[in-house]
């Protein structure tokens, strides 16, 4: 049938556009990266060294797995500098993501248990610093952060200190912005499952005798037990790869990850020590997917 | 013709039809499957529905109905079988080249579109002038009395009024078959009423072919001329609605339409008879078509039960004796479940309007139920 | 009942006080009259009338904006033909690794993403400019634009093309027609933020970019890093008045077209 024909075409296309655009710029990408963690270091153009030489035929594709190298790899197990930037940026991940739960959770709540009219308001008002810079956004608390800046300036005015603290160039002022820039992404996943919350559950509870808070403890929280998930995972990944908000706000002592990267790629030109870098990051960070993922196709069986 | 020979469900469809319906089928099914995994949601099933007749395919939920409407429809391409429209097998023409039109059970009415363009879409599709199209849209909207709201959109309208433009809006491309897949769910019980009489007063008007799909079987039994009893993708019965009540041909289509009570016995020597039920010897009206000795059923509707104080005179009628456990008031009708020698319980129901000046009988009263030879049904499966 | 207790109305109250002071301080500071930032030195709009003369900044802004609107567009089409094939196509070859493509973006560290992007270009040696950061930022976005038609498309009836295929509307007319104006309101929100990302990207950008395509973010960050400027201020005063406007407009419109379906209701 002609018809069915061209409807199959229809649907090639629609599948083929995304998928190799996505094959090509995000796989294709990410295997060279792969690669050149392989690859050793070299003052050249690219620095690094093999070069895959299609020119040569088998006898270069030969040659390129004989100059493959985990001294990328031994490098970071040999310099200590990469172990602690790793270890500090799962160390401010956990404890900002914890904070970000602290500080979201009441706030999804008190959205959600908001007359309907105004909930639609406040969700705006949670998202609408989303849609101004990231990097502004970032840039305001280096206004406020400030030596003789206005939280400096206003600590002085009420004799809290005597001294003005430095704030900038301190884990405190990470966890400030990273709590600051990720807020929405916390607030939002809960949200949408407190909002869902059919409200006659905390009744029910109530009835049967439960006090407010153990209703809490035992309806409300397991019950949003999936925006909880959805919004640790959605914070907690970027924020190990974080790099602009400790490269602005963060001293220069440990640096996050990102930084590293950053920096071997640019400042060292190490563009194999960066990869290799790239690669356990990567691995590090597909794990709690992974785990996510299972655990939830698990559940989705059981029901 | 009572059908006591266990007939197999899928061989045993158009061929009861009631009415004066022309004989060559418009619409005709063999050997119809569709099979979702390992599950047939319908199984071997052939249907025949005539010009001009109102049918309605009743089950309960997940026996295949929608599904089956599905595939006239062509939602659903056939695992077997042929669907035969006017003798050509439509199964594999996509369904916006079958002249065969959905009512949706949600209504679908695209809500970005007004009532009127909601009207128009499907003669659209058909490249009909301009001008032929309005003219036809504001007739079907006369028709379902909506002329005045043909510039509304679909969210500000009423739920009854959203039923009238989907009745409409597939009515309008003049379908050789009219699917409704449970028009009436999303009503409430008085407007439900009410639409019934105007959906078979409509279809009388047009002569158009309609199929139902239900799972009320008030409401099939009121609108149809005929209809086919669906349980696990198979047919069980397919007869006029008197017929199905009356005549059930097995203990699931009788259990299912309606309440019954059944007495198990073995078919008596005389043929006449059935032995050793809860209330001994049963007499029947006809013949029992089976073997002496094989087991059957004895099926009665609590209605034709009749309630006495006194043990009734020893004559045709079968009776039995027991005592009240409920009663149920229903306003027209009161409810009685009667205890009965073996421990089981036997339904009787008594119209009230009916009753004389005599005492209503109570709990734990004890009375004779019987009826006659007429009122019994024996089934074989 | 919905109650609002003590507990829920400060929450709030902190939550969008939290938000938002630190860009009101930001507005505040860049109509300082003093060189100081942190010093106040009375109003002035200076920082602004120094900024028109700063073609560096100005023109870092309109390549962000062309950057973006190129962006924008392609990562929409591109993450909407992913999100139908995604929903609509059921099972198909390669199904698993085209899930795990859209997703992986999501939560990949911009860091890294910027960097396999970057190693691409030098390994198929692409001089790096305007091109290459849209071709980075479409490749982030559509998957952003590809998660929230995905959402849509996902509770979309499919009675709704049922019924426009029974009324006779073959399935290439029935997507046009029927689907389309439906999910439409999802796809431009989808565009909108694929902007936004774009506007918003510094990490990428600067993996991906070249001489001559020198877009906003990369600009201010190369302000920034040594410390507080004023016209810093002033530019992000100006970013985020713009982007006020323009939710305020788009909301406004969505209140209006709402409101328009609305009326008729009350109509007898």
């Amino acid at each position: 049938m002609k018809r069915a024909k061209s409807d199959r075409s229809w649907r090639s296309l629609v599948i083929a556009a995304p998928y190799l655009w996505l094959l090509l710029f995000f796989l294709v990408p990410f295997l060279i990266v792969l690669k050149i963690s392989f690859a050793q270091s070299a003052i050249a153009l690219p620095p690094y060294t093999p070069v895959f030489d299609f020119s040569a035929g088998w006898r270069g594709i030969e040659n390129f797995f004989e100059n493959l190298s985990v001294g990328s790899y031994r490098l970071l197990g040999s310099d200590p500098l990469y172990l602690l930037s790793y270890v500090k940026s799962l160390e401010i991940a956990a404890f900002s993501t914890l904070m970000l739960l602290a500080v979201g959770y009441p706030i999804a709540y008190g959205i959600a248990r908001a007359p309907r009219r105004l909930q639609a308001v406040l969700v705006v008002l949670v998202v609408l610093p989303f849609w101004t810079s990231f990097l502004i956004r970032i840039y305001a608390w280096m206004n406020i952060l400030q030596r003789d800046g206005p939280l400096n300036q206003l600590l002085m005015t009420l004799h809290i200190v005597r001294q003005p603290p430095v704030w900038l160039a301190s884990d405190t002022a990470i966890y400030i912005g990273i709590v600051y820039s990720y807020l929405p992404f916390m607030v939002l996943p809960l949200y949408a499952v407190l909002e869902k919350l059919d409200q006659s559950l905390i009744e029910a509870a109530a009835d049967l005798g439960c006090p407010r808070w153990k209703t809490f403890w035992l309806v409300t929280l397991p019950l949003s037990s999936p925006g909880l998930l959805a919004g640790v995972l959605l914070c907690f990944i970027p924020i190990v790869g974080e790099f602009v908000i400790p490269d602005l706000l963060g001293g220069s002592r440990t640096p996050m990850i990102g930084q590293t990267i950053w920096m071997e790629f640019f400042g060292n030109k190490d563009w194999p020590a960066a990869s290799a870098v790239a690669v356990v990051l990567v691995c590090l960070l597909v794990t709690p997917i992974v785990i996510f993922q299972h655990q939830a196709m698990r559940k989705a069986e059981r029901d | 013709m009572q059908k006591f020979t266990s007939k197999h469900a899928e061989t045993s469809c158009g061929d009861e039809r009631s009415g004066d319906t022309a004989a060559r089928p418009l619409l005709r099914i063999e050997g119809l499957s569709k099979r979702f995994g390992s599950v047939a949601a319908v199984d071997r099933l052939s249907l025949d529905i005539y010009p001009g007749e109102f049918f309605a395919l009743l089950g309960p939920s997940g026996c295949g109905k929608t599904t089956l409407l599905r595939l006239i429809a062509g939602f659903e391409r056939p695992t077997a079988g042929r669907i035969l429209l006017d003798g050509v097998d439509i199964a594999s023409v996509p369904p916006y080249r079958r002249p065969v039109n959905m009512m949706f059970q949600s209504y679908a009415l695209f809500p970005h579109l007004s009532v009127e363009a909601n009207v128009a879409f499907g003669l659209k599709q058909e490249g009909l002038p301009r001008r032929e199209i309005a003219g036809r849209v504001a007739d079907i909207l006369a028709m379902v009395k909506l002329g005045d709201y043909a510039a509304r959109k679909p969210h500000q309208l009423s739920g009854g009024q959203r039923q009238r433009v989907a009745l409409a809006r597939s009515l309008v491309k003049r379908p050789r078959v009219l699917l409704l897949d449970e028009p009436l769910a999303a009503l409430d019980k008085k407007l439900r009423d009410a639409t019934r009489f105007e959906l078979m007063e409509l279809q009388r008007q047009i002569k158009l072919t309609f199929i139902i799909v239900t799972h009320d079987q008030s409401e099939a039994m009121m609108v149809a001329d005929r209809i086919g009893v669906m349980d696990q993708g198979r047919l069980m019965q397919v007869a006029a609605p008197a017929e199905i009540y009356q005549r059930p041909n097995s203990r699931w289509v009788a259990d299912f339409v309606g309440d019954i009570n059944f007495f198990q016995g073995r078919v008596g020597d005389d043929h006449m008879t059935v032995e050793g039920t809860a209330a001994g010897r049963l007499r029947v009206a006809a013949p029992i078509e089976a073997e002496a000795r094989t087991p059957v059923w004895v099926a009665v509707r609590p209605e034709r039960m009749l309630l006495s104080r006194q043990e009734p005179a020893s004559g045709l009628d079968n009776s039995l004796g027991g005592t009240i456990v409920e009663t149920g008031y229903l306003g027209e009708l009161s409810i009685y479940r009667i205890r009965v020698a073996d421990g089981s319980a036997v339904k009787a129901a008594v119209v009230n309007a009916g009753r004389g000046g005599e005492p209503v009988p109570a709990q734990g009263d004890h009375v004779w139920l019987s009826f006659p030879p007429e009122a019994a049904t024996v089934l074989t499966r | 009942m919905r109650r609002v207790t003590w507990f829920n109305l400060c929450a709030i109250v902190l939550g969008i006080a939290f938000l938002y002071l630190p860009i009101v301080i930001l507005v505040i500071y860049s109509f300082n009259a003093s060189r100081l930032v942190a010093v106040w030195g009375g109003w002035s709009t200076q920082w602004y009338a120094q900024l028109a003369g700063d073609t560096a900044i100005v023109g870092a802004a309109l390549m962000s904006l062309r950057v973006a609107f190129v962006s924008a567009s392609l990562a929409t089409l591109l993450g909407t033909l992913a999100a139908l094939a995604l929903v609509r196509f059921g099972r198909f070859r390669g199904r698993l690794l085209f899930a795990s493509m859209i997703y992986a973006p999501l939560v990949m560290p911009e860091v890294i993403t910027g960097l396999s992007m970057l190693l691409l270009f030098v390994a198929i040696s692409v001089d790096r400019g305007f091109w290459t950061v849209v071709i980075a930022h479409t490749t982030m976005a559509m998957c952003f634009v590809a998660v929230v038609v995905q959402a849509r498309l996902a509770d979309f009836d499919m009675s709704l093309e049922e019924a426009a295929m029974d009324l006779g509307a073959p399935p290439l007319r029935t997507f046009l027609t029927v689907t389309l104006p439906l999910i439409l309101p999802a796809i431009v929100a989808a565009w909108m933020l694929a902007f936004a990302l774009s506007l918003d990207d510094l990490v990428i950008a600067s993996f991906t970019t070249g001489p001559g395509a020198t877009t906003l973010p990369i600009r201010i960050y190369s302000e920034i890093r040594l410390g507080v400027k004023p016209e810093i201020n002033a530019v992000c005063t100006i970013f985020i008045a713009v982007v006020g406007i323009a939710v305020l407009v788009a909301s406004l419109l969505t209140k209006l077209t709402g409101a328009r379906g609305t009326s008729a209701r009350i109509e007898p």
